[in-house]
């Protein structure tokens, strides 16, 4: 379980958020909609402690992450998490098989011998296979996507964040994305944290669903009730969007 | 166009470059404090010193091998003009070359094109997340990225020098025999008899300051990286310019400092 709580975090001359608060129970699949540029990425970067909250708490199991200096204990911290990046973030340099065998190396006691076996599976989860002496650059974007995907849950986190999944896929594409996030929970358990401006993924697949807006969550609500908030920002954002498609 | 707004931009630039100090200054302190607290990365180190030495190799031997000669054509010449015959044409050709132009040039091409690699990698990199996915998969860009580079750019520039070195020396030899009719056993007993051990430490050592500056900008410069693609170029452009310009600048200071503890 996560708890997060006050999170505040400052940019120089823009205080992007100021006041988050939520509880993240295990088995969620909790997303954050809003605007691009709001800060949501800014959120869940805090939550890996890719970036250093200003102030407030971020409880991981109990411990509180949000504090942590020493570069072993934040080591250890990130453990808890995979991440999938936006644009997936592969190493160009290294193969599929090396990029998604990497943090075996770095965070688990697993041989090397037997790291391609792990590799396989996890490309399996993913509905990948043949592709592990292939590069970055050779991948469709979807691929790549997917490979990410292996890479962020191949040392088994409890906590999956995914930094929007479906920005700039074709629909297609983007119903396979989809398909993986909730699929990835059903077969590993996974909690996963969603952040994104796609208001009809976050609808579709949540079990609760937070509006980031001006430095806050507005609401946190389970999708159903989250459609029918009168709040105006709210009800902006999710009409906005629809007219959009 | 005011007073006010050129103080005002070059304040901004004074603060700017302080900062950009300071964060190598951290960045640096980094390095040291992996070194010692990780393995290091052998394969990556080796693949980094052998991609820097090949992608510098070529232009290293052009560059150095036209130095030479035309040291050794305008030596020659102006010897000649003064004593009517061309004196200790090796030595000047070897002292040049090992002390100086072997070590800055090479410098100078490595920044250009090694420098420009390691900025432009590290660049994308950052922009396109690749940075933060290290820390995300238990490592961090000091251990996997920056020691391996240091150490490679450690390796490979003085290798580099010492191979300018003689194929500037052979330049040298080319013309005095062919265009000055010097005898070619007159060119080498001048550069032996002349040259002394401490002539060429004074050039060597000066290769592992340059190559320790090379990498502290072209690592920083890739890891300061923002704003997409252009981003990147922009960031290689800077590393190159700064870098080329500090050999020359540190070149005068180390000199000077070797040469008052009589290296
Ligand atoms: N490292 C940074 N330095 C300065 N400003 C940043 C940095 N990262 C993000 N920002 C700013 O913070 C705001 C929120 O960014 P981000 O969290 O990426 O938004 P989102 O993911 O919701 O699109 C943006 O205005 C962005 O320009
Ligand atoms: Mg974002």
């Amino acid at each position: 379980m996560i708890i997060v709580e006050n999170l505040s975090k400052k940019f120089p001359g823009k205080q992007v958020l100021k006041n988050v608060s939520c509880k993240i129970e295990d088995g969620d699949i909790f997303s954050v909609i809003g605007p691009s540029g709001i800060g949501k990425s800014t959120f869940i970067k805090c939550m890996i402690r890719l970036l250093k909250p200003d102030s407030g708490r971020i409880e991981v199991d109990g411990a509180n992450i949000a504090d942590i200096e020493d570069e072993f204990e934040l080591a250890k911290a990130r453990r808890s998490f995979g991440y999938l990046f936006q644009e997936g973030a592969l190493f160009d340099s290294l193969t599929v098989m090396e990029n998604v065998s990497f943090g075996l190396k770095y965070l688990t006691d697993i041989p090397a011998f037997k790291h391609s076996a792990v590799v396989s599976e996890k490309l399996a989860l993913v509905g990948l296979n043949n592709v592990e002496n292939l590069k970055p650059a050779e991948l469709s974007v979807g691929m790549k996507k997917r490979v990410a995907l292996a890479r962020a849950v191949a040392t088994g986190p409890k906590y999956v964040l995914y930094d929007e999944p479906t920005t700039g896929l074709d629909p297609v594409t983007g119903e396979m994305v989809t398909e993986l996030i909730l699929d990835m929970k059903k077969k590993t358990g996974v909690t996963s944290v969603v952040v994104t401006h796609d208001v009809k993924l976050a609808l579709r697949i949540s079990t609760r669903v937070a509006m980031l807006y001006d430095g806050e969550f507005t609401a946190v609500e389970p999708p159903e009730k989250f459609q029918r908030l009168m709040n105006p920002e709210i009800r902006e954002f999710i009409e906005i969007s629809s007219r959009q498609r | 166009m005011n007073s006010f707004y050129i103080a005002e931009r070059t304040g901004k630039k004074i603060l700017k470059t302080a900062n950009s100090l300071g964060e190598s200054a951290l960045m640096i302190k980094s390095v040291f404090f992996w070194l010692f607290k990780s393995k290091i990365e052998v394969v990556e180190m080796t693949r980094q010193a052998v991609k820097i030495g090949i992608d510098s190799l070529s232009v290293t031997a052009l560059t150095s091998f036209f130095t030479g000669m035309v040291l050794s054509l305008q030596s020659g010449n102006t010897s000649k003009n003064i004593f009517n015959e061309p004196l200790y044409i090796g030595s000047i050709v070897a002292f040049s070359m090992v002390k100086e132009l072997g070590p800055v040039l090479t410098s100078i091409v490595v920044s250009g094109r090694a420098g420009a690699v390691v900025t432009a990698e590290i660049g994308t990199m950052k922009v396109t997340e690749q940075i933060d996915a290290l820390y995300t998969l238990g490592t961090n860009p000091t251990r996997y990225l920056l020691i391996p580079r240091y150490a490679a750019f450690m390796l490979s520039l003085p290798i580099l020098t010492l191979f300018a070195d003689f194929i500037g020396i052979i330049g040298g030899f080319i013309v005095s025999t062919v265009k000055l009719q010097i005898p070619a056993s007159v060119y080498w007993d001048d550069i032996f008899s002349y040259m002394k051990v401490h002539d060429f430490t004074h050039g060597f050592l000066k290769t592992f300051v340059f190559a320790f500056m090379i990498a502290t900008v072209s690592c920083y410069k890739g890891l300061s990286t923002k704003g997409g693609a252009e981003g990147v170029g922009k960031a290689t452009t800077e590393a190159v310019v700064i870098s080329m310009v500090l050999v020359l600048v540190i070149d005068y200071f180390v000199s000077a400092l070797l040469v008052m503890m009589g290296i």
